[in-house]
């Protein structure tokens, strides 16, 4: 019998599997198809202080082995997710979520924060410092240590749980970032978030996403993902999140060999529903084929 | 929603780029017409959705345009082929929200889902009238079908090569309806509710990521909030549309 539970920052988990944001709503409607209790946590739909619509459509397009979204935090607003969205889920998953948090100054990323921090289903917040698909804010937190660092700082003081920053991959040196929020009192981090890509139509001759341009994640990015985490490891003591293309048992094992102690799963989500349910089902058989009995053990295990 | 593998019992072109496909097996999720499925095709990471055009026990058609790399290659595949099908996807249309005269408006590949309905509509007793639109007159299918339910059919082609010339919204006037169903492109979507007379349904397309409302993708702005075209629709209310 194999060991699938890990730890991240202090809490259990029955396993490393957590649907990444953005790719599973509220998690309450995946309990339509499947008992969502088999996952580790659930990371929420991005969630601002004020209710968002988005951006404009089209905010999808298909890439080799991926693709791009320009969604744009779409989110019913932080009060909206306290009071209906979170019970909702509460109804269907007992353990722990993740909030992630998005916002457009410091100051919204601790209002969003704190409404987030006081709801009892929340286990820890996820700080989106890295959307690349709203402008004056989001990434540009997560593209300078220094503005990384404020954010951190300032979610850190307010919030009594746990505090992982989610880190762009749209920069020159994200372990320079890693330490920063390391250094501000992140908890942990999680990475990465989407690529900055763009597709163009040749019929229209004109950029397929109406914004022009959105985030790539799928498996194309997943060695890219596994680089980054692998960079991160070897540079911070905190906990470490991964993701970016995770589609399989393996990929699991793979990421956690790099140094995540937890992963997320995001645009498998997308193109089968089942994709965490399968995941996690394949685990173990997946652990015993590489002689693995303890999944905790293996992390950082390629360093 | 039901995830099942459906076989291809034929596939089989209708015009120049519009192809029938049949897929036969567990289709017992498919309940609504104007409702779609969301098919893995083998080198293609996400689903293509399509609308049910036809649905009898044990077995549905989906009827296609080939646009681009994907569809062309569905368009390829051939009798046995197993494909990975998410079914019983969107609202669907709402055959007890007509009154006795309900019109049935398609444009291009706008058409095929109006099929479906057009059955569900005679079987209620109801006597539906069609309007189908094209730009050409070999572009033209499915009017025989419509035909053989033995409902008024009025054909538009843009360049007058069949039928009325002009548009679908050029042939509503010949017709006394109580409520309307339409499905085609925005530009017609928006003449066909402009020139309506009663209150109707019509059907949106987006482009979407998941197809079963999980990523936001396909949200449009209508005057009840934001819908997930997937989920909340495709079929959005006449009333509830902003233009």
């Amino acid at each position: 019998m194999v060991k699938t539970e890990v730890t991240l920052c202090g809490i259990a988990l029955k396993n490393p599997i957590i649907p990444a944001s953005g790719t599973f709503g509220f998690g309450y409607e995946f309990a339509e198809l499947y008992d969502i209790n088999c996952l580790g946590s659930i990371s929420v739909k991005g969630t601002t202080v004020s209710p968002r619509f988005g951006n404009r459509t089209p905010r999808i397009a298909e890439t080799p082995s991926g693709m791009l979204n320009s969604v744009g935090l779409q989110n019913p607003g932080a009060d909206a997710v306290v009071e209906t969205e979170l019970p909702r889920l509460a109804a269907v998953f007992d353990g722990p979520v993740m909030a992630n948090v998005s916002g457009f100054s410091v100051g919204d990323f601790t209002a969003a924060c704190e409404k987030l921090d006081a709801a009892p289903q929340v286990g820890w917040l996820e700080v989106n410092i890295s959307c690349p698909n709203v402008h004056g804010g989001g990434m540009a937190f997560g593209t300078s240590p220094e503005a990384a660092a404020e954010v951190t700082r300032a979610v850190r003081k307010i919030a009594k749980k746990p505090v992982i920053v989610k880190l762009s991959p749209n920069v020159t040196d994200i372990v320079s970032v890693a330490k920063a929020v390391e250094d501000a009192g992140a908890d942990g981090v999680s990475l990465i978030n989407t690529l900055i890509g763009m597709r163009i139509d040749l019929r229209t001759k004109k950029p397929v996403l109406a914004e022009k341009k959105g985030g790539l994640s799928g498996p194309a990015v997943r060695p890219v993902a596994v680089r980054m985490v692998y960079d991160v490891y070897e540079a911070v003591k905190i906990p470490i999140v991964g993701m970016g293309g995770i589609a399989r048992a393996e990929d699991v094992i793979e990421m956690m060999l790099a140094g995540a102690s937890a992963v997320e799963v995001g645009a498998a989500n997308l193109t089968d529903p089942f994709a965490c349910r399968d995941i996690v089902k394949d685990l173990p058989a997946v652990m015993e084929r590489y002689g693995i009995e303890d999944l905790e053990s293996i992390i950082g295990g390629a360093h | 929603m039901k995830k099942v593998k459906l076989t291809v019992l034929s596939n089989e072109r209708l015009t120049k780029d519009v192809f029938e496909m049949r897929l036969g097996g567990d289709v017992s999720a498919v309940t609504r017409p104007g409702g779609f499925v969301d098919v893995r095709l083998e080198g293609y990471f996400l689903r293509r959705p399509i609308s049910v055009a036809d649905r009898e026990d044990g077995s549905i058609s989906l009827i296609y345009k080939t646009v681009g790399d994907g569809t062309r290659a569905m368009s390829g595949l051939g009798e046995g082929a197993v494909l990975d099908v998410l079914t019983g996807l969107g609202n669907g249309y709402d055959p007890d929200a007509s009154g006795d005269k309900p019109l049935l408006i398609g444009g291009g590949v706008g058409v095929p889902p109006l099929f479906w309905l057009c059955r569900e509509l005679v079987k209620r007793g109801k006597e539906p009238s069609v309007i189908l639109g094209f730009n050409h007159a070999d572009e033209v299918f499915l009017e025989d079908r419509f035909r053989a339910l033995s409902v008024p059919v009025a054909v538009t082609t843009a360049d007058g090569s069949r039928g009325v010339r002009g548009f679908v919204t050029d042939a509503m006037d010949d017709f006394d309806y109580t409520y309307f169903y339409a499905c085609g492109p925005l530009p017609m979507l928006r003449a066909v509710a402009g020139s309506s007379r009663t209150d109707g349904e019509l059907s949106f397309e987006e482009r979407m990521g998941c197809g079963f409302g999980a990523c936001m993708g396909c949200s449009v702005m209508t005057k009840n909030g934001p819908v997930r075209v997937c989920r909340e629709g495709p079929v959005l209310g006449k009333e509830d549309v902003i233009w």
